[in-house]
């Protein structure tokens, strides 16, 4: 597969696109004079190297969100960065996200890393046509005089199977997947070398999901682009992302290989996830998790699943777990497993 | 044979646009379907966005009247329902449970006032109730659950969390003691480490309690898991029905067919 060639090959492993290096991003908020910081991402490290798709999931309100915003710069108060680089590379050069001005930061977006958001409705100006969405989200970028625009951008269309005719359309004339993938050529008519995909599936229907997902495979194969894959639904996971994060409650818990975290998950959580999912043709009963996802305003000491989990000991609820490394490419933070010592 | 709901050859038709550009969209056309007294179980409707499945639901409920055929519960039409009493008296024995329980419940009040207002008003075709039996009453409902009163009095819904708060939400449709619950995409808003526990709840109710429920859902893979019969839709027409595992393990129609394939399988073995 080609993905994996990308990810042997040698410029590849020395230059990932996405490095984070423990990143803590809060809410803080004043009131009354009593400051709360709400730690939505505690302390996440992950690299996403050239060509790859690098799934996260969570529950909601585990900070998966808060985690993309932060990494694409598209922060506003009261969430700011407390510590911690995102760094991009694009074409050999090297971009630190929250040291560039305003107007580089700019040049990047859209042309370098762009972002396919959840209700593609939210995203189309409902009162005008799709060609004006075209025209405001990408013609800056491309640098092309109005002719040549056009002709890619149909070009683009026909590529990912749509009619170029969606230009002339209004998006309440056409159905929730071709507005879909619609927003998702607009992400990708850049060629971007990195796109971050917010949910991009859950609002639409199964077959619907089916051809949107072999759609942005397809992106990926073409355009060699990375991708970072947010959704909470772990059977997407195992369809399209090559490596997985589990994110709970604004903390990197597991990481490994979509294979190897399928057959072989060692933290709890990520246990559970994988268990509990239904299969058709498979009628053994599942059980739920007791308790409830933390709030990330006072989240549990220690580590933040400690009130959950069925192995918890006595450390869980002083220490947090340091992430380790199991083998270069899972790392797992939890006392049971790794059995380490603070 | 009785039956406790007798869907017969019903149609629901909208009107859509204006004077002059009027056309007609065909929501439903002439579906039957029966569920048996005495006989309790799930029933999953399955289907595409734009399917028709919500659109049966609400005639089930009598939130949308037929434009052809009858929807009878225990034999009574429910188009026929006219007066308060008679309303009150069908809605004790159909309850609905909503899709998204945060837009279910007003976030400004607390969720404990549903329960009493529910029951209130279902107790008051036998007298006014007191206080007590009233909490008595919810404190019931909510340990069917897997609840209790005391962790829910006072509580607004944003200190619970999701999978609590649809809990409370099927609470409240237990307070009258109904024969079937309406369910429309129950887990679709339920983070996924307390998706299943709402789908084992509806297992046990209909195991304990003896309920029925229809199960509106586009989940296949769930669907499989708890239901008992099942029914495809498409363009509000059924494709395919029956038993559940028999017809998802071996699907017939083009249609449930291409949905089957369409289910993302986690499977690395």
């Amino acid at each position: 597969m080609q993905t994996e060639a990308l990810l042997h090959a040698p410029e590849a492993a020395t230059q990932p696109t996405l490095v984070v290096e423990r990143l803590k991003a809060y809410y803080t908020t004043k009131a009354f004079g009593i400051d709360r910081d709400i730690r939505a991402v505690d302390d996440i490290s992950l690299t996403v190297a050239k060509g790859e798709i690098y799934g996260i999931a969570g529950e909601s309100s585990s900070g998966k969100t808060s985690l993309i915003k932060t990494i694409v710069g598209a922060i506003r108060p009261p969430l700011h960065v407390v510590d911690g680089t995102v760094r991009f590379n694009f074409g050999g050069q090297s971009y630190n996200i929250y040291d560039l001005k305003p107007d580089k930061l700019q040049a990047i977006r859209w042309r370098h890393l762009s972002y396919i958001m959840q209700g593609s409705m939210n995203v189309l100006n409902p009162v005008r046509r799709i060609r004006h969405s075209f025209y405001d989200f990408a013609f800056a970028h491309m640098g092309l005089d109005s002719a040549t625009f056009w002709d890619k951008v149909r070009d683009h269309l026909r590529r990912l199977d749509l009619d170029p005719g969606v230009l002339d359309s209004y998006p309440h004339q056409l159905s929730g997947g071709m507005r879909q993938r619609t927003t998702i050529a607009l992400a990708t008519v850049c060629t971007p070398e990195f796109i971050v995909a917010d949910e991009p599936t859950t609002a639409l229907d199964v077959i619907v999901q089916r051809d949107v997902l072999a759609m942005l495979r397809d992106i990926q194969r073409d355009l060699g682009s990375s991708f970072l894959f947010v959704t909470h639904d772990m059977s997407v996971h195992a369809t399209v992302s090559d490596r997985v994060g589990i994110v709970y409650a604004g903390r990197l818990v597991e990481e490994a290989d979509t294979p190897t975290l399928f057959r072989g998950a060692r933290h709890p959580y990520t246990q559970h996830l994988v268990a509990s999912l239904p299969k058709i043709g498979d009628t053994t009963r599942r059980a739920s998790l007791p308790g409830r996802p933390p709030s990330l305003a006072e989240p549990p000491s220690g580590c933040r699943f400690h009130p959950r989990c069925p192995l918890a000991m006595d450390i869980c609820s002083k220490e947090v777990p340091p992430m380790t490394n199991l083998t270069p490419r899972h790392r797992v933070a939890c006392f049971a497993v790794s059995g380490a010592t603070p | 044979m009785s039956l406790i709901l007798d869907i017969d050859h019903v149609g629901k038709t909208f009107l859509q646009g204006g004077l002059l550009s009027r056309r007609s969209v065909e929501a439903v056309k002439d579906i039957s379907l029966q569920i048996e007294a005495g006989k309790p179980e799930i029933l999953s409707v399955v289907g595409e966005s734009g399917s028709g499945k919500s659109t049966l639901a609400a005639m089930v409920l009598g939130q949308q009247l037929p434009t052809s055929g009858r929807v009878l519960f225990d034999g009574v039409d429910v188009a026929s329902i006219r007066s308060s009493a008679a309303r009150r008296a069908f809605m004790a024995k159909v309850q609905p449970v909503l899709q998204n329980p945060f837009e279910a419940f007003n976030p400004l009040k607390r969720v404990d006032r549903y329960l009493f207002a529910t029951a209130a008003n279902f107790m008051m075709a036998k007298g006014k109730p007191s206080r007590q039996e009233i909490e008595e009453r919810v404190d019931r409902a909510l340990v069917e659950v897997g609840l209790t009163l005391a962790e829910v009095r006072g509580r607004f819904p944003h200190e619970l969390s999701g999978g609590q708060l649809q809990r409370t939400a099927i609470a409240r449709a237990l307070i009258p003691d109904p024969r079937l619950l309406v369910a429309d995409e129950p887990v679709s808003m339920v983070d996924a480490s307390l998706r299943m526990s709402i789908v084992n709840l509806f297992g046990a109710l209909r195991d304990r309690l003896g309920l029925s429920i229809i199960y509106i859902t586009h989940d296949l893979a769930t669907a499989y898991y708890i239901s008992d019969r099942i029914i495809i839709m498409k363009k509000g027409e059924v494709v395919e029905r029956g038993n559940a595992r028999a017809v998802l393990d071996n699907p017939q129609h083009p249609y449930s067919i291409a949905l089957k394939n369409a289910v993302l399988t986690p499977d690395f073995a």
